[in-house]
Formats: structure tokens, sequence, C-alpha cells
């Protein structure tokens, strides 16, 4: 149990700051993509017998690098479906290859928080704060990037996308085991999305938006320990809440900082 | 020429019932598909397409619960899912993605609700890959009318909106100064939007029935300029897609060393990504020359 | 979305050609005012606009130029004041063509299927096509001089290019009005004179009331025949020589500005010694390129 929550409260700290950039980029989709997409990659690792989490982080590297690659030429949202589907159809050929119990294909797909062992904490901090420092680095470029994208030269942008996109892969590696491969996105959209609307520093909606994924863990481990349902649905529904809650808040505080005159 | 076919296609696909029921309803899947794709990947609405049939997964495992043929939990959660996009703001281009994960997220959590309430009280742990990957294998004939019958209720909405439709997807602006209300015709394509989704989430699941809908589009979107000419290339690429993929899971049972099916979804799935790689190639190579 | 039947649309309108009394009012604006929340965008706006004229709507950003184009659309609703079009359908009889916007590459809508989306775009169902449809097309495309590049894909083709376009996509209607907004705005020199050049000659062989907004006046200074001036929300209307005067914008702009007349162009510049509102700086780059 404290190993649980030591492992989700990690994940909820680097799911949130990395979440920041993703509402900042307009990635929703991309954060969506490459955890479930790495599902198929704890698929195959248990079908050749290796381990989940080298599995998940080839598969979510390398969906990274597929939709930074394949996003260049053509549509963005285009290349981040194409290759979610295509890694999702490489996981469903393992899951029926290896025969694997649903049982096994669902708590990968909506997490198993509660079964988390001691001997996973240890990776688990190690690459939470790889991706803080990662963060910390391209803080400046990711941030100039988000807002003023026609500034940078073209070469320049690719690389700073590719990076972000291999943080977002880094922190589903991380998450997975914890929320699932499906619920880590909602950890990443809901809590920045949430903190966007309540404040216009950008260093301040950051550490909100962490702040509020730690208590969507918190809150969503306690409740399902307490009726024993999947924790996943909890984290989709508190995260919810926080996104309708704070956009309630920011209405009744005269329009809120996110909201412009609309005119032009 | 009799063995030739016989290398390629394993004795017995044309005769099997299931495999023609299969073909016919993923044929008018796929068909439906291609068309209402072109204007999901105009209007940049891949995303949420594409979480419209996660959502539908929900659905699914919610129609199961209470004893529903899945096809009308698909269909039930798709439109409700596409109305609440439309009530945050999916139309509008900024935001719209965080509104559209918004209601992903919720659409995960009950999701994952409904599947962990089956496999406690139902012992249906068997449905969770049907539903979540699909297979067309496993419908029936009787199922065919009515997945016709919401086919051609898509296909006549986007044909009816045609015109203005078209115009909307190149400029919102340009449509409402001709007198178009963009709201209400852009929101009646996402229910024709959640509709195509749901028939897709019943022939190759839930989580991969964004394939169908966007490939397609794309690699037609790559080939030609033209909007009608752009549609049926879809339709057409779609549904050889899916033929294709109904053959190749049918030899996989005979494929070494397994002799162990493989899934459709995946072969339709990779068909389409090479449509996609093919299509932009061709392009490429059409104005390298041109 | 009208439900008339197709042959209004192409043989109602009568061709713009043939002889009409000469300055007829095409549209009319009186007092319009509008306000979004506590603030005014524009304050008791009128004049008039006659067919075959062409009019500058001049202003900086903010002045309230898109509004007012909204407005004359029937977008948006105004506050106060009235706004009379010649003819009942908004949507027929004024030709829009917006800002610059950005248009998706691989959009499969070639510049044809634009300006025939220009006749019936509206209408519900696929357009029949016909011989007259495509001729009639053809026929726009090369009257602004679009023939050449008519197969190409819309999102493909150059700033001037699509506004050669856009222009024949409001034309191909026979509308009585044609509204630009801001069409000269990332558009070279020499494209942007074409352009002016183009629209002048719309105006008064088909006899159009053609409104062309800009933040820049010079481009039109040699064919502009009325300038509407619109500062803060206010305007003045009437001929170029008499609106773009000191006397007349410092009372627009509510404090003292100068007007420099040098090598056939005009500059609005802040006067000097005098308190420049400083609420209002964005008004003293008005004119400077």
């Amino acid at each position: 149990m404290v190993n649980a929550w030591i492992v989700a409260s990690l994940a909820a700290v680097v799911g949130g700051a990395v979440g920041f950039f993703v509402v900042m980029r307009g990635a929703s989709f991309v954060a969506h993509a490459i955890p479930n997409g790495s599902f198929a990659g704890a698929a195959g690792a248990t079908l050749v017998g290796a381990s989940t989490i080298a599995g998940l982080g080839i598969f979510s590297v390398g969906g990274a690098l597929g939709i930074g690659l394949l996003g260049r030429r053509g549509r963005r949202d285009v290349a981040t479906a194409l290759t979610l589907v295509f890694m999702l159809g490489l996981g469903a050929l393992f899951l029926s290859l290896s025969a694997e119990s649903s049982e096994a294909a669902y708590s990968l797909l909506f997490g198993e928080v509660l079964g988390i062992s001691a001997n996973e904490i240890v990776p688990t901090l190690a690459l939470a704060v790889a991706s803080l420092i990662v963060l910390g680095l391209l803080w400046r470029p990711l941030l100039l990037d988000s807002v003023l994208p026609e500034r940078s030269s073209g070469r320049r942008l690719l690389a700073v996308d590719l990076a972000f996109l291999l943080l977002v892969a880094m922190t589903t590696t991380m998450t997975v085991p914890v929320v699932g491969t499906t619920l880590i996105f909602t950890l990443m959209i809901a809590p920045a999305a949430a903190a966007r609307a309540l404040t216009a520093r950008p260093g301040v909606a950051l550490a909100l938006s962490s702040a509020v994924a730690l208590v969507t863990v918190w809150g969503a481990i306690a409740l399902s320990y307490t009726t024993n349902w999947p924790v996943g649905f909890f984290v989709g529904a508190l995260g919810a809440c926080a996104y309708a809650a704070s956009h309630a808040a920011a209405r009744s505080g005269d329009g809120g900082p996110g909201r412009t005159a609309g005119r032009g | 020429m009799q063995a030739l076919l016989h290398a390629i296609v394993e004795p017995g696909f044309f005769a099997d019932g299931a495999v023609q029921t299969a073909a016919a309803l993923g044929g008018v899947v796929a068909v439906v598909a291609g068309l209402i794709g072109v204007f999901t990947v105009i209007r940049s609405q891949a995303f949420a397409g594409h979480a419209l049939s996660d959502i539908g997964s929900a659905g699914g495992s919610s129609a199961y619960l209470i004893g529903l043929a899945p096809l009308w939990g698909f269909v039930g959660i798709s439109v409700l899912a596409a109305a609440a996009m439309e009530r945050i703001g999916v139309q509008r281009a900024r935001g719209r993605d965080v509104a559209t994960g918004v209601v992903l997220g919720v659409g995960f959590a009950l999701a994952s609700l409904f599947l962990y309430l089956g496999m406690t009280y139902h012992n249906a742990s068997g449905e969770i890959p049907t539903i979540l990957f699909g297979s067309v294998f496993t419908l029936s004939a009787s199922d065919l009318p009515l997945v016709m019958g919401l086919g051609a209720v898509a296909l006549l909405v986007v044909l009816t909106l045609y015109r203005p439709l078209l115009l909307a997807s190149v400029s919102p602006e340009l449509a409402a100064a001709r007198g178009v209300r963009v709201r209400l015709v852009g929101g009646a394509y996402l229910l024709a939007l959640a509709i195509t989704v749901a028939l897709c989430d019943l022939t190759i699941g839930a989580i991969l029935s964004t394939a169908l809908l966007v490939g397609p589009a794309a690699a037609a979107l790559r080939l030609t300029g033209r909007p009608h000419r752009a549609a049926l290339l879809a339709a057409g690429i779609s549904l050889a897609c899916t033929w294709l993929g109904l053959l190749l899971a049918w030899d996989s049972f005979y494929w070494p060393p397994l002799r162990h099916g493989w899934p459709v979804s995946f072969f339709i799935v990779t068909l389409v990504l090479i449509a996609y790689l093919a299509a932009g190639a061709l392009a490429r190579g059409q104005t390298k020359r041109g | 979305m009208s439900d008339e039947p197709q042959s209004t649309l192409t043989h109602a309108v009568p061709e713009r050609a043939e002889p009409q009394v000469a300055g007829e009012t095409v549209l009319e604006l009186a007092g319009v005012t509008v306000e979004l929340g506590a603030r005014r965008i524009l304050d008791d706006v009128g004049f008039r606009l006659k067919a075959g004229e062409l009019t500058g709507l001049i202003g900086s950003n903010g002045a309230g130029k898109t509004t007012l184009l909204r407005v004359i659309l029937g977008l948006l609703e105004p506050t106060r004041g009235t706004v009379t079009v010649n003819g009942a359908d908004v949507g027929r009889s004024v030709g829009y063509v917006p800002q610059k916007f950005m248009l998706d590459p691989d959009l499969p809508v070639r510049a044809r299927d634009l300006v025939a989306l220009g006749i019936d775009g509206q209408r519900l169902g696929v357009a029949r096509p016909s011989r007259e449809r495509r001729e009639r097309v053809a026929r726009m495309l090369g009257a602004v001089g679009a023939a050449d590049f008519a197969d190409a894909r819309v999102g493909r083709l150059s700033g001037g290019e699509q506004q050669r376009v856009l222009i024949a996509h409001a034309l191909i209607s026979h509308p009585s009005l044609l509204l630009l907004d801001e069409p000269l705005a990332n558009l070279d020199l020499h494209s942007a004179r074409a352009v002016v050049e183009l629209l002048a000659r719309i105006a008064r062989e088909q006899r159009i009331a053609v409104m062309i907004s800009a933040h820049e006046m010079n481009a039109l200074l040699p064919v502009m025949d009325r300038v509407v001036y619109l500062a803060d929300g206010r305007a003045a209307c009437g001929r170029a020589e008499d609106v773009v005067r000191a006397d007349v914008l410092s009372r627009l702009y509510g404090h003292r500005v100068e007007v420099i007349r040098a090598a056939g162009r005009v500059l609005v510049v802040a006067g000097e010694g005098d308190d420049a509102e400083p609420t209002h700086p964005h008004h003293l780059d008005a004119e400077e390129h």
C-alpha cells in the first residue's frame, strides 16, 4: 500500500508537470497515443519473456519517433492516429499469440496500482528525476516554441518537438504500471487544463498542475481502496471534476485569464 | 491458375458462412468509414473520431453488463459523447483537443469501471478482447440490416449537408457569410461521425476503429485534389484493406509455426498504414516529376 | 439556407453591364453602435455605399474594421442603428472575402471547386454537374486572372493567387456589394497593386459597390472613390481628400494628428507637442509601414 502511494505520487508529479506542456502545445492526442500504444510493448514483452518496463520503454520511444517523423510530412493528427492504431494492432496480435488472460490485458490498460511492489520504487524514482531534469533543461525552448512556433528554424523546431515527444515517452514508461496505459492520459490533460484556467503564470501553472494531479491520484487510491473499484475510474472521474471546477471558478472570477475578447 | 489461387487463398475462404457475413458487414462499414472519414481528416477531427471510438468501449462494455447487444452500446455512448464534445467546444480550433481529451478521460474511466464490473459479476472476461479489439468474424448475418441502416443514415446526413459542410470545412467564415449555420452543420456531421465510429467499433474493435476512419481518407487526400474523387478513393482503399485483411486473417490459420489465427484487426490496421505510406510516396513522386 | 429553385440563382440578378442610374445606393448604415460588455467597439457609424464605387475602410488594428464588416454581413447584430442592404438575402447580395487564412495544403478542393461553392455552397445536397455550371465557373476564373491555376489545390496557391480565387468565389453569385477584409495584408507590392486594379475594374465594369478594409491606405489611394476612416469606433466618411485632413482626423482621434503628403503618399502621424492620449498609443503608428 505504501509502495503504491509512493510510486503513484511520483507518477502524478511528473505527469502533471509534463501535462502542462501537453496542454500548451495542443498535444492531447499525442499524450493519449504514446501511452496507449505502448500497451503493445508490454504485451510483446510478455510474449517473448522480457521485462515489461523494457517493452513499454521501447514502444513508447518508438511511438514518439514515429509520430514526430511521420508528422513532419502531412497532418500531425493523422500521423498520430495511424501510429497509435498500428501499435494497438500489434498489441492485439501479441495478446492473441501469447493467449494472455484478459485480466492481464485489463490491468495493463487500466492499471493495477495496488499491486505495486517495493522494487519498482527505485526505477520509477530514477525515471521521475530524469524526466524533471529534462523538463528543466528544455523549459525555455519548449515554452518559446509552444507560444511562437514561427520564430524558430525548422530544424530546431523538430529537435525540440522530438525532445518533447521523448519526454512524454519517458513519463509513459514510468506511469503505465501505476494507472495503466489509458489513464496516464487523464493524469496529463485534466490537471494541466485545470491549472491553466486558474493562473496566467507559466511557472505557477506547472506547479499547480502537479499539485492537482497529486491530489487526484491520492483521492483515487483512497477511494479505490475503500470501494474496491478500479483506480483508473477514480482518476478519470476526479480529473474531470477538477477540470470542471477550475473552469467554473475561472468563469466566476471576471472571465478568467485564459479568455480573450476573440476579435480580429 | 487453380494452384496459384490456392496458394494465395487457403481452401474454404469463399464458401465459409462466417467469412461471407464478415465480408458483407466489413464491406459496408469500410465504405461508410472511407466516405465519412474524408471530412474527418479535412476538419482535423481525427482526435475527436478516435476519442469517440475509445469511448465506444465504455458503451460496448456497459451494454454487455445490462445484457444488450454491443452495437446499441457503441451507438448510444458515441452519440452522447459527440453531444458532450459539441457542448464544450470541439468545433473551435483553439482548446478543442483539451475538450476532446477531457471527454475521452471520462469515457475511459467509465470503460474501466464497466469492464471491471463485467469481469467481477458476469465473468465476462471473454468479451473484453472482442469489445476492445473487435472481431468481424463473430458477427452474425442478422446484424447486416441494422448495420446497413445505420450506415445509410450516416451517409444521408453527409450527402445532404455536402455543400455547406465542404464550404464550412474550407473556411467557417466564408460559410457563415453565405448564411450557413456553421455550428448546426458541424453538429450534424459530428452525429454522422459518431454513428460511423460505432459501426467501426463493431467490426475492428473500439480501440482500432480510427484506422478505418482516418487512414484511407488521409491516403486519398494525398492522391487527389478533387473532393468527390477523394471520397470515392477513400471508400475504395478502405474496402480493399478490409477485404484483404479478412483474407490474410483466414490464411493465417495455416501459417507456421503456430497454426493459430492472427487477429483480423491487426491485418486491417497494418494494411491501412501501408496504404497511407504508399500514397505519400506516390504523391511525392508525382510532385517531383511534375 | 434558401429553398428557391436553381434558376433564380442563375438568372434573377440582371447582368451588371447594362446601364444603370449612376450612384444607386447599395448599402446604408445609420447610427450603428456595437457594445460588447462595457466596451464600445463601434460608435454611431453611418455612411452609404453606391454602385460602381470603390470605398476604402481605413483604420489601425483594433479600430473596429472587422466588427463593422461583420455587422454589414449580418453576422453581428448592432446594439443600436440600422443596416440596409439592397436586397433582402445578405448571403447572396453581399460577396465577402475574409482576411487571409491558413488553408491546409492537402485540402482536396481545387480553385475551381471553391468558386463553384460560391454559386450555391449554402444549399443542401450535392450539386448536379452541368456544362453551363462548368462554363460559368471557368468564365469567372478567367475574369479574375485565375484560369492558369484553376486545377491547383487552393491550399497550395500563393497569397495573391488565393486572393483572386476568393474574389471569384464572392463574385460568381452576382452580389451588389463586395466586402474584402484586409485583402492586401501579406501581399507583396506588385501583387497588391494587381489586386487593387482588378477590384477597381470590377467595381466600374460590373457596377458593384466594393469596400476594402486596410490599415494602410496608400495602396488604395489611386483608385479609391471614397473613404470610411475608423478610429476608436468612430467614423469619418467622404472623398479621400475631404477626410484625410489634419482637422478632420484630429477631431476623430480626439487629439492632434498631422497629415503629411510626400511623393504621392500620405502619412498620418501624431501631432507634435500635444498630449498624445496615452490611452490610445496604438493609433500613433496607424499609417506607418
